[in-house]
Order: structure tokens, then sequence, then C-alpha cells
């Protein structure tokens, strides 16, 4: 093999040859080299980058800004038998009125007005209601600031911007500053976001209604997913004959994993809310639609799970005298479940994220209640953050964020959870 | 409530039939002085009668639901006097729905026509016989069914076997769910889709240039006529999946050759999490980075490059759906580069080529089937995706090819004609679903043809 090449004029060893190449040949390998490399640390700073956008913009949505009111609690405007009736809103702008006197002017009294939110009322009604001997005394009562307010506590608004371009206007901001100097503004942590259902005014709205909504539609589709796609599997695996029918099932379960998701969406919409009448955006037909979407990753895992299951198992159940049920029940299903529950868990994991068949369903209502079962009407975390990039408020921008970020730590626990499973009982035969 | 309370019943009692069943059947064989020996284990004795004092009941049950509200309409409906009989059909339901409010209380103010006010009365009535009358026959059901079976028990009663039989049963009725899925898909789709092309022609919604689905509502309106030429729609839906799969297939191939071939295990164990994080991110979450980060940057770029760039370009949506394609293409390429054969490579390697010579002229042209299978999945992937055209791309549909142009998609449409008050008899409501039907059967074919391509190569090394 050493000289094939035909030898012409000047005789040239055939190591001479590859040694010529061989810069330029290691030259293309350490490009190849860097490519992949580069490939690689492309996709870290693009993961990366998503991490710090979000992050950044929704860290601060974890505070929330408060304002310190000294509310008289006057026996006139609130009484003890009827506390629902009293006129709260009167009470905070009084106590708004007794901090700056001198505003006069009714425009000036509603721009004054609006530095405090309109859930500040509520917030009194509660008060009352828990603790009626409050009437008629003077109490300091801490209740949120209007988002303006603590968009600009936060450092997102610009005071050198011209005053039309803002929605705080300059008095407004000479007011802030003088409630800062008086120690009535402060910035604490934003339980309001943990607690609360959806909302107009940004400073109220919390994702406790989406997490609920989440709740239910995952609990749905779990309980429906799970022993179907198990038991999906099981027959596959285990009883079926190889035939043509199973045949067709393999191939629709193939197909069905990779029908694009809003497909799912239309098929809920004409099946089960148009044909079965099932309620609107209620977490019964999210997660029906989620289950049909998530049964294939189940079935394929399950599947995976149970052929790793070495055969010796079934035949020396088998030869035991166990039926052919006895031995999938007693012996091949407990070793194969921690791999379908990993299995389980990652398409749970997927649903959780899921948007858009949701959308199709009517999941995208505005809601504030919530849920207290699967048939009321409800969100999602993903449509809550959908819905919620769709308002111009930049209260919103950073509830968003900080939604998403809610929703990625869930799906790291979950994830978390599947690989802590797979490390702990995967059993190598 | 009364389902709730119902249910529990009927769960209480199939357990508790478990119970007896399984400590009559050990009482048999362990009694001083009985010879016989049971069939099957005592528990599955316990299981066949917990299994008929639920399941009958638990299906008459759903039956009762899902029949009750028609047969009860229908009863409404034929004691009504005569003249609001013989109204057309569409009165009529408005007549019944009048009915239905009133008879649950949503109205707001009294319907002062007596006639309604006694046929809600009589609604009401009926629903409280047929709560009544279910749960009459689901618990006396479950009771027969139990005492029945305990009749029955006998040593030599073959419990296992009937219980083996419903199990089987029921993994086969499960499996059958994956196919009706599909067949409740294609219906669905298509029951809606023709209905759409007795509106519009199917040759104008396949070839028409012009998409602007909105319906007038009066004939004389501004733009009265709807558009339905969905050729906008399909270029732009290919734009953006095009722009992904340039930026996905280079990067994702690069990283799944790098790591299977290069990589050593350090780098492996920081690498292989980060794509399958990327992986993992719902798509809403791209579709936030896309429209609030990408799409501005890009847009301040071009005007600093001095191009008019549309803050809803094309180029964002593409980006970042290639971001989220990359740990797809590269996990599916993983795999098809790690079963070709160790013995392939050392023989390159044994004719002194280069690791790099190595992979591109012997590794890829192996795996290339395999690749090449992968990429029309990721492009299925693409052309299916939605959160992220939904909330970067535009609504418009320019037919461009410019990808700093605003587009718009297949599935931005879809979510746009169908999210919000729908009438189902509109063309507009119904493109969506011709859209669908499409979006299906392209997905579909390329899911095919990929596994197909996929699967052959895969028989060559095994």
């Amino acid at each position: 093999m050493s000289n094939h090449r035909p030898k012409s004029g000047k005789k040239i060893g055939s190591m001479e040859i590859v040694s010529r190449g061989l810069d330029r040949r290691y030259g293309a390998e350490r490009r190849f080299r860097f490519m992949g490399v580069a490939a690689l640390v492309t996709s870290i700073v693009f993961l990366s980058l998503l991490f710090i956008n979000i992050i950044g913009t929704g860290y601060s949505a974890f505070q929330q800004t408060f304002v310190k009111l000294d509310v008289n609690f006057d026996p006139h405007m609130v009484s003890a038998e009827d506390p629902a009736s009293a006129n709260y809103p009167g009470l905070i702008k009084k106590a708004m009125r007794s901090l700056f006197p001198e505003v006069k002017k009714r425009r000036d009294k509603r721009k004054l007005y609006s530095l405090v939110s309109t859930g500040a009322s509520f917030q009194l009604q509660k008060i009352v209601e828990s603790d009626p001997t409050v009437i008629g005394t003077r109490q300091s009562v801490w209740v949120p600031a209007d988002d303006e307010v603590d968009m600009l506590m936060k450092g997102h608004v610009d005071r050198n911007v011209p005053e039309t371009e803002r929605r705080l206007k300059d008095v407004q901001i000479q007011w802030i500053d003088r409630l800062i100097e008086q120690g009535r503004l402060k910035k604490s942590f934003n339980t309001i976001f943990f607690t609360s259902g959806d909302s107009r005014n940004p400073e109220l709205a919390g994702i406790l209604g989406a997490v609920v909504g989440s709740f239910y539609t995952l609990l749905v589709t779990l309980a429906l997913s799970f022993p179907a796609g198990v038991a999906t599997a099981v027959y596959l695996e285990e009883f079926a004959p190889k035939n043509r029918w199973t045949d067709i099932i393999e191939v629709n379960i193939n197909n069905l994993a990779a029908v694009p998701s809003i497909v799912f969406g239309l098929l809920g919409l004409a099946v089960f809310i148009n044909f079965f009448g099932f309620p609107r955006s209620s977490p019964l037909v999210g997660g029906l639609v989620l289950s049909l979407m998530t049964l294939p990753t189940i079935i394929i895992a399950s599947r995976a799970s149970l052929q790793s299951v070495p055969p010796s198992i079934r035949d020396a159940a088998l030869a035991l005298g166990a039926s052919r049920v006895q031995m999938v029940v007693h012996h091949v299903l407990p070793l194969a479940l921690p791999g379908m529950l990993t299995g389980t868990i990652i398409g749970m994991a997927r649903a959780l994220g899921e948007t858009a068949p949701l959308l199709m369903i009517g999941m995208v209502a505005f809601i504030v209640d919530i849920p207290s079962n699967i048939i009321d009407p409800a969100s999602v975390l993903p449509v809550q953050i959908y819905l919620w990039s769709d308002s111009p408020e930049r209260g919103f921008l950073e509830r968003m964020s900080a939604a998403i970020m809610v929703l990625l730590v869930f799906l790291m626990v979950m994830n978390l959870v599947a690989v802590i499973l797979r490390k702990r009982f995967e059993r190598r035969w | 409530m009364t389902t709730y309370i119902l249910l529990i019943t009927v769960v209480v009692l199939s357990i508790s039939g478990f119970l007896i069943g399984r400590y009559r059947a050990s009482a048999m064989c362990e009694a001083p002085g009985a010879s016989v020996k049971l069939h099957s284990r005592p528990s599955y004795y316990g299981l066949l009668t917990a299994m008929w004092c639920g399941v009958p009941a638990l299906i008459v049950a759903v039956l009762w639901h899902g029949l009750e509200p028609a047969i009860i309409d229908h009863l409404v409906l034929s004691d009504l006097p005569p003249e609001i009989r013989s109204l057309p059909e569409n009165r009529l339901s408005l007549v019944l729905n009048d009915i239905k409010n009133q008879a649950a209380g949503v109205m707001f103010s009294e319907s002062r026509d007596p006639v309604i006010r006694e046929a809600a009365d009589h609604c009401v009535r009926l629903r409280a016989i047929s709560r009544m009358a279910m749960s009459v026959v689901i618990l006396s059901l479950s009771i027969i069914a139990l005492v029945a079976v305990q009749k029955r028990l006998s040593p030599e009663m073959r419990a296992r076997n009937h219980v083996e039989r419903f199990i089987r049963c029921v993994l086969v009725v499960c499996s059958t769910l994956a196919i009706f899925t599909t067949v409740g898909i294609v219906l669905s789709i298509l029951f809606e889709a023709m209905r759409f092309f007795k509106a519009v022609p199917v040759t104008e919604f396949l070839f028409g240039l012009k998409w602007s689905p909105q319906m007038a509502i009066r004939a004389d309106q501004v733009g009265a006529s709807g558009a339905f030429g969905a050729v906008p729609v399909f270029v732009g839906t290919m734009l953006v999946s095009a722009i992904a799969m340039f930026v996905a297939v280079p990067i994702g191939l690069m990283s799944a050759i790098y790591l299977s071939e290069y990589a050593g295990s350090a780098v492996r164990t920081v690498a292989k999490p980060v794509l399958e994080l990327l992986a993992g991110i719902p798509t809403v979450v791209y579709g936030f980075f896309a429209a609030l980060t990408v799409a501005p940057f890009i847009r301040d770029m071009g005007t600093m490059a001095g191009l008019d760039v549309s803050s809803e370009s094309a180029l964002a949506a593409g980006l970042v759906m290639g971001i989220m394609i990359i740990p797809f293409v590269s996990s599916l390429s993983d795999d098809v580069i790690n079963a070709v054969p160790q013995d392939m490579r050392d023989g390159s390697y044994g004719l002194g080529a280069t690791k790099s010579e190595t992979i591109k002229y012997v590794v890829i042209p192996a795996a290339l089937p395999g690749i090449v299978g992968g990429i029309l999945l990721a492009i299925s992937r693409a052309i299916g995706e939605t959160m992220i055209v939904v909330m970067a791309a535009g609504l418009s549909a320019n037919l461009t090819v410019n990808p700093l142009k605003a587009v718009t998609t297949v599935t931005v449409q879809i979510v746009t004609l169908l999210v919000g008050d729908q009438e189902f008899d509109s063309p507009k409501t119904l493109a969506a679903f011709a859209l669908a039907l499409l979006l299906f059967i392209v997905t579909l074919l390329l899911n095919i043809i990929a596994l197909y391509i996929v699967r052959r190569y895969r028989e060559q090394y095994e």
C-alpha cells in the first residue's frame, strides 16, 4: 500500500506527501474542533442570557412598596354591625389628605389619591372585619402603594424624562419624596404576589389562582394519563399478540407523540366542549386535553422500562406457577415502576409548561377568583404568563418574569425528582 | 354534591365487598373439618366481589349523567303547550334555554311568562326525581351485586380467572385510547374543515394570495369580504421555520458531534444538562424572551445599521425558535452518531485520517439518513410550534420572504381566530380548522417520512 501514487519526475516519498499536507490537515482538525466548542458555548450563552434576562427583570417583583397611612376609623363612616358597606375609599382619602393638607384643587387631589392602590380599601375592610374594636381609633396601617409608585421606588421610572412622557407627574414625585423622608414608604416582601389571584392592577395581581389552576389541571392529567399509559404499555409489552391491530396502535402512539400541541387544543374544543358540553376554561377540560397529549410520552417511557426488566424474571415467575397477570402484577410491574414514574414526571413537567392547547379551550379568560374544584373556571401558570405579557404596565412585566421564575422552579423540582428517582432505583441487570 | 356522596358510598361498598369476600373465602377453607381447597387465593374472591360491586354502578352513573339532560329536555318540551311546541327549531331552543335559566335560578328577573315558570318548576322536579332515582338505582345495584356474588361464593369458583379476564379487558380498552384520540382529532378537524370548504373553495384556500379573515357583520361595511388565500400564511410559516433550522441545525449538529466524539466526561456532565435544560424550558418562556428581549434588540441593531426592521420581525421569532430546537436536533443526532459502529472509525484511523476527517468522511455519511430524519422531525416541531410565534411574530399576513418584516404563521392564525368569542357558523372560525387540518397533515407526513428513514437506517447496522 505504501507507494501507490505514480512516481513522476522527482521522487517523493509517501511520508513526505503526508507530512506536507499535515499542517493543513491539523489546521482543519483544530478548526473543526473549535466549531464544536463554539456550538456548545453558543447554547450555554443563550441559556445564560435567558436566565439573566428573566431574573434581571423579575427579581424586583418579590418586593412591593407599601405606604404607611394613619387611618382614623371614624364611627360615623364605619359601623361594627355592617362592616361591608362602609366607605373605606373615603377613609383612605381622608388619611391622604391629612398627610398633605396643602393639596386643595380637585385635580391635584385625584393625583394624590392615585398614589395608593385601589386594594387598600379592601385591606381596611379586612382589618375591621377581623377586629371591630379598631372602630373609633386611629391606626397606622401599611397599605400597598400604586404600581407607578412601586416602579419609581424600584428605580424603573426615569426622573429625567420630560413630565409629559411619564405617568407620574412632577408634583406626585415631590409627594413621594416627602413620604420617603417621613419614612412612610417602605419596600417589603411581596406576599400579595403569592396569595392572590389575577388583577387588573399590577400591585394586586398574584399567581395563587394560576398555581391552583395548574395544580387541578395536573391532577386530572395525572389521574387519567398515568393509569391509561401504564395499562397500554403493559398490554403492548406483555399481552398483545404481534399482529396488524397492535401495529396500528403502535403507529398511532408514535404519531400522536409528534402531533403539534395546538391540534390537541382543537380536539378539546371540538369534542369536550362543543360535543360533550363540558364547562369552558375548566381544569377538567384542560386536564383531559393534556392527558391525551402526555399519554404517548408515558406509554413510550413505560414500554422502555418494561423492556429493561429481564425475561428471566418472567420465566421464573411462570415456572413457579404464576398466571401471566400474576407474573406482571407481582414481579414485572414493581421492577418497572421507577422507570414508569420517571417518564410520568417528565410528561407532567411538559404538561405544566404547555400553553397553546389551553388557549384553545378558553383558559385565557381573566379570572380573579381562586378555583376551588376542577370545574371552576381557572387559568394555569404558563397562560397567566402569556396574559400578563400582553399588558403594557411595567409592573406586569416584572410580575410575569417572577411568575416565569416560579414556573421554572416547579419544573426544576419535578425534573430533579425524576433524576433522583432514576438514580436511586435504577437497576442494571 | 350528592354525586360525590354517592361515589364515596360506592367506593366504601366495594372496599367492604373486598373484605367480606376475602374473609368468607378464607373462612371456607380454614373452617374446622373443611377438606376442600380453594381454587384461587382468598383475595381474588374479595376482588371479584369488589369488582361486581363497583364497576356496573360506576358505568350506570356515567351513563346517567350523560343521558339525563337530553331526556329531561325532551320531557319538559313534550309537556309544553302545543303552540310553543310548534315553534321552529331555533326558537324552541331559546325557550328551552329560558326554562333552564329559570330552573337554575340565574335569571335576574323572574320570567313573567307563567308557561315558562311552570315548565321550569317541572324541570326542577324532574331533576330532583332523576337524582333520587339515580341514587336508588346505583346503590341497589351495588348491594344486589354484593349479595349475589356472596351467594355464589364457593371453593370451586374460578375467581382468579374472572378477575384476570377483567384486567385484560381493561388493558385492551386502554390501549385503544391512542386510536380513539387520533380518530377524534381527524374527525373533529375534518368535519369543521369540510364546513369551511363549503363556504370557501379549496383552490382559493390553497392558492389564494390574500389572507384577511375578517368577516363583516353588515354587507356594506368596509372590507366586507374576507379573503381566505392561505399562501401568505404558509410562506410565513416556512420563513420562520427556515430561520429556526438555520440556527438549530449547525449548532445542534456540531454540539452532538463534539459531545459524542471529542468531549471528555467532564465536559459532557456539564453540557448535557445544559442542553436538557434548554429542552425543558416551556415555550411561553421562549416567547417572552423573543418578544421582549430579542425582537427589540434586533430592531435596534437594524435601525443602527440603517435598515427598516419590524418590531415583530420573522428573524426574532425564528432565532428563538432555533434555540428551542437545538437540543432536539442534538439529542437525535447524538443517538445516530453513537449508533455508527466503532469499527468504521477504527478503519478510518487505521488509514491515517485525522479525527475531523473521520467524522466528515466516515461518521457523518454513515449517520446521514438518521440525521436527515432528525432534521425532518425538528422541522415538523418548528411548524407546529405556537407560543413563540404567537408572542413574537405578527398578525398581518404579508407575502414576503424578507426576514426583517413581520409575517404570520399557521399556528398564530389558529390562535387568533379561535381565542375569544366564537360562532361556529362563520368561515372566520372554521378557517382555523382548515389551517389545523393542513398543519396536521404536513406534520404527520414529515413524521412518517422521518420515522421511515430512521428505522431503515437503524436496521443497516444491527
